[in-house]
């Protein structure tokens, strides 16, 4: 950086940088790490200490050659897994260019850590895949693909990874692209971008190679810095799950929460559900003041022009525009869990901002995540993914995840370890005749005795209850 | 479409801002720890704007370790009493009039008392489910792995290889009685951000984070200001003034100073950009031994 720079119009600048979110998969065998290393090397974020200490684990530990090095090891953050060899769990790194700021969240591409892709995933807006020039396509490869399919990341760049060792031949590359897009267009991902790389010698990392004068694409970097990405968040539905009633004073009641798609202004209808009781909004608070609009995935505070009752887990939508509104459902879902699934048991289930028990009804199938393949349904084991049916105490509001990724994705915790056992994709909604009704405890005011100016207080307890996943249902009769 | 972009700095900010609020809805008796440092001041400033027009509801706390600097004693009880704040301060208080600190006992033992045992404590007596902090993933190896809700068992300990799965934006919180969470509302930030939202928010800070004449002997390579009249008697020679400024703050004898003219935030920043070394380089506990950090963390320091 020289000196005349202007920080100020520096930062004027970086304030408006957007953010991208990229998910890298691969093993180690495919250079991943030494490509990560070498575009936070490249856009010069790596601070001279870092590299002191990173020269000094080189020597120690690392897997590069003499004197050379181990781009890995920046990444590798545990002590245990720098013994290993390997990464074991998903780090997050972060840089920044002139165009963009980046997280990349790293994970491993082990057959037994399809948990930690998954995880790492989840928030991406694009994946890199790996692969070993002299391999290719190979089953990892494959799976990885599926796994970003599943996630519903929209933009995929295909590294072709080790040019170098194979003369940066480019019949080489164009076998295995042409391999590649066929897979992708079998999972229906159809924004996919071919790059011939070594990630080693930094070949089209950060600057086109000269290596490569038959490839006539951009540079990996200025690809990621230039890709577009608004247009895959949801702006077409409004879905406002309500996550904090503020009332400071008497005068203010506000709903608030993070919108988790589309966009709501000032003075809109809006319908609360379960309820269906209607309003306007009145308005839409912020600590800066009010807005006239406001759009996913902003924080805001809604306040309504009528008084109704809304609570936690409770979700503002507007009245032309619903979601599904059911307690069954059918959905991928992926174990995460040491412990196999036991249909048997009743898991607690959080989507949104509501926790409600939940029942796994019916494995449909499951799904050989190296071939595709629909495989028998049986209970899954740590890593499987399939389809499941699953039925809910408490009322869900809910979109396909393929639509909507924020109110068609959910957790499943396992109700004694608390672990989160799995994580499941809505697929659609299913019809509740003809599912078991689940019977809910009640709690007959008027038959308990209750006196009227004590509703309140069991009310509250109830609600509290309901927060913690437990239904009652209070009747007056 | 254009007009509903988002620049990264609104998105970090309303993802903090969801995991504050969902932490306020979902657990008993969380706090906020506070560590009087400018990431701490941009948490502080997060949660008041996810409770805007409301109150904050949960209180501050600082683990006083009883060596900090002075400056910044000063500006948290300021910080407080203007916005109103429920600031808890805690300190291992038997373990200071034994006389701890890392002068006499070195700075393991001191870390280890003054802060982790001080705020295991604390955390056990007001019996916390849930404790935010303001680390930040870029800003150390471990720390970029940890997840956003980092669960702890009811030894308050980190077990790096057996985290909750976290997705999307949906935080698991469920806890048996006595464990408790540990929550990174800034885990995505990193240093430059934290800069850009204080100068954009005009956030207060401590004054240390600015340039200025300080009285300074060098320890060990560190540039250390001399804070109070607890400096070894043999080091009081050797104080120099000069014109340095803190990049993080903590101990005062443990807190290495660097030189730099930088008196606003704009210099701080082009300072920043143009420097070699990253920012934790100061903080002398970080290299006992190799993969401290994870160690301290697995033991329940933040």
């Amino acid at each position: 950086m020289d000196k005349s720079l202007d920080i100020k119009a520096f930062l004027d600048a970086d304030e408006k940088k957007d953010l991208l979110r990229l998910l890298t998969a691969g093993s180690v065998d495919d250079g991943k790490s030494t490509l990560i290393g070498r575009l936070l090397f490249d856009s010069k974020k790596l601070y001279e200490d870092q590299l002191t200490a990173l020269e000094r684990d080189s020597k120690r530990v690392g897997n590069a050659g003499a004197g050379q090095i181990d781009y890995a090891l920046l990444l590798d953050g545990l002590k245990a897994e720098r013994e290993e060899g390997i990464t074991i769990d998903v780090a997050y790194r972060y840089f920044s260019t002139n165009a963009r700021k980046f997280i990349i969240a790293d994970t491993p591409g082990h057959e037994q850590y399809t948990r930690n892709m998954i995880t790492g995933g989840s928030t991406a807006n694009l994946a890199i895949i790996l692969v070993d020039a002299r391999t290719g396509v190979i089953t990892q490869t494959r799976r990885h693909t599926y796994l970003v399919s599943l996630l519903g990341i929209k933009h995929i760049v295909l590294a072709v990874n080790k040019m170098d060792l194979v003369d940066f031949d480019e019949q080489v590359f164009n076998r295995i692209k042409d391999e590649y897009l066929s897979l992708t267009a079998r999972l229906g991902i159809d924004d996919v971008t071919c790059f011939p790389l070594s990630a080693l010698d930094g070949d089209n990392v950060v600057e086109r190679s000269t290596r490569t004068p038959w490839y006539q694409g951009k540079a990996l970097l200025d690809f990621l810095e230039t890709v577009p990405i608004h247009q895959d968040r949801n702006m077409k539905d409004f879905r406002y799950p309500v996550q904090y009633v503020l009332r400071p004073n008497l005068d203010f009641r506000g709903f608030s929460g993070k919108i988790a798609s589309g966009i709501v202004r000032e003075g809109d209808e809006i319908v609360a559900l379960p309820s269906m009781k209607r309003s306007h909004v009145k308005n839409i608070v912020t600590y800066e003041g009010n807005l006239k609009e406001a759009f996913c995935p902003q924080c805001v505070t809604l306040t309504l022009e009528d008084e109704i009752d809304i609570s936690r887990g409770e979700m503002l939508v507007h009245p032309d525009n619903l979601p599904h509104i059911g307690r069954c459902f059918e959905t991928m879902l992926v174990w995460m869990d040491e412990e196999p699934m036991n249909r048997g048991k009743q898991f607690f289930l959080k989507h949104n901002t509501n926790t409600t028990r939940a029942t796994i009804d019916k494995v449909c199938y499951r799904v050989d995540v190296n071939t595709m393949e629909q495989l028998e349904g049986t209970d899954f084991k740590l890593n499987e993914i399939g389809m499941v049916q699953i039925t809910t105490a408490k009322t869900l509001f809910f979109d396909d995840y393929a639509t909507n990724r924020a109110t068609g994705s959910f957790i499943l915790i396992d109700p004694i370890t608390n672990n989160t056992c799995a994580v499941g994709m809505i697929r659609r909604p299913l019809a509740e005749e003809d599912r078991e009704q689940d019977q809910l405890p009640v709690i007959n005011l008027t038959s308990l005795g209750i006196r009227p100016e004590e509703e309140a207080v069991v009310e509250k307890v109830v609600k509290d209850l309901s927060r913690q996943g437990i239904e009652i249902k209070i009747v007056k009769q | 479409m254009s007009e509903y972009n988002i620049s990264h700095l609104q998105e970090l900010e309303a993802e903090s801002i969801h995991i504050i609020r969902e932490v306020a809805a979902e657990f008993e008796n969380p706090v906020m720890l506070y560590s009087i440092g400018k990431d701490s001041s941009v948490m502080v400033r997060l949660a008041e704007k996810a409770f805007a027009p409301g109150k904050v509801p949960f209180p501050l706390m600082h683990i006083d370790s009883k060596w900090k600097f002075r400056e910044m004693i000063e500006f948290r009880d300021n910080y407080a009493k203007q916005f109103g704040w429920n600031l808890i301060v805690e300190s291992n208080m038997e373990a200071f009039n034994a006389g701890v600190g890392p002068f006499t006992h070195g700075s393991k033992v001191h870390t280890d008392l003054m802060k982790t045992k001080a705020l295991l404590d604390a955390l056990g007596k007001y019996k916390f489910d849930a404790a935010f902090g303001g680390a930040r993933r870029d800003e150390e190896k471990s720390r970029a792995k940890e997840r956003i809700f980092s669960f702890r068992d009811r030894f308050q300990q980190w077990d790096p290889k057996n985290q909750r799965p976290e997705l999307w934006d949906i935080y698991n919180s469920r806890i048996h009685k006595g464990e408790s969470i540990r929550v990174f509302p800034l885990s995505n930030w990193t240093e430059l951000d934290v800069w850009q939202y204080i100068r954009l928010e005009n956030i207060p800070i401590v004054p240390l984070y600015f340039a200025k004449e300080r009285p300074c002997v060098e320890i060990d390579g560190n540039l250390i200001m001399a804070d109070d009249d607890r400096l070894p008697k043999e080091l009081v020679p050797k104080i120099h003034n000069r014109m340095v400024r803190f990049r993080t703050l903590g101990c005062w004898p443990l807190t290495g100073a660097v030189e730099s003219n930088a008196t606003t935030i704009e210099e701080i920043v082009e300072e920043m950009m143009t420097t070699t070394k990253s920012e934790r380089t100061t903080r002398v506990i970080d290299f006992d031994q190799e993969a401290s950090m994870e160690q301290k963390k697995r033991e329940g320091y933040f």
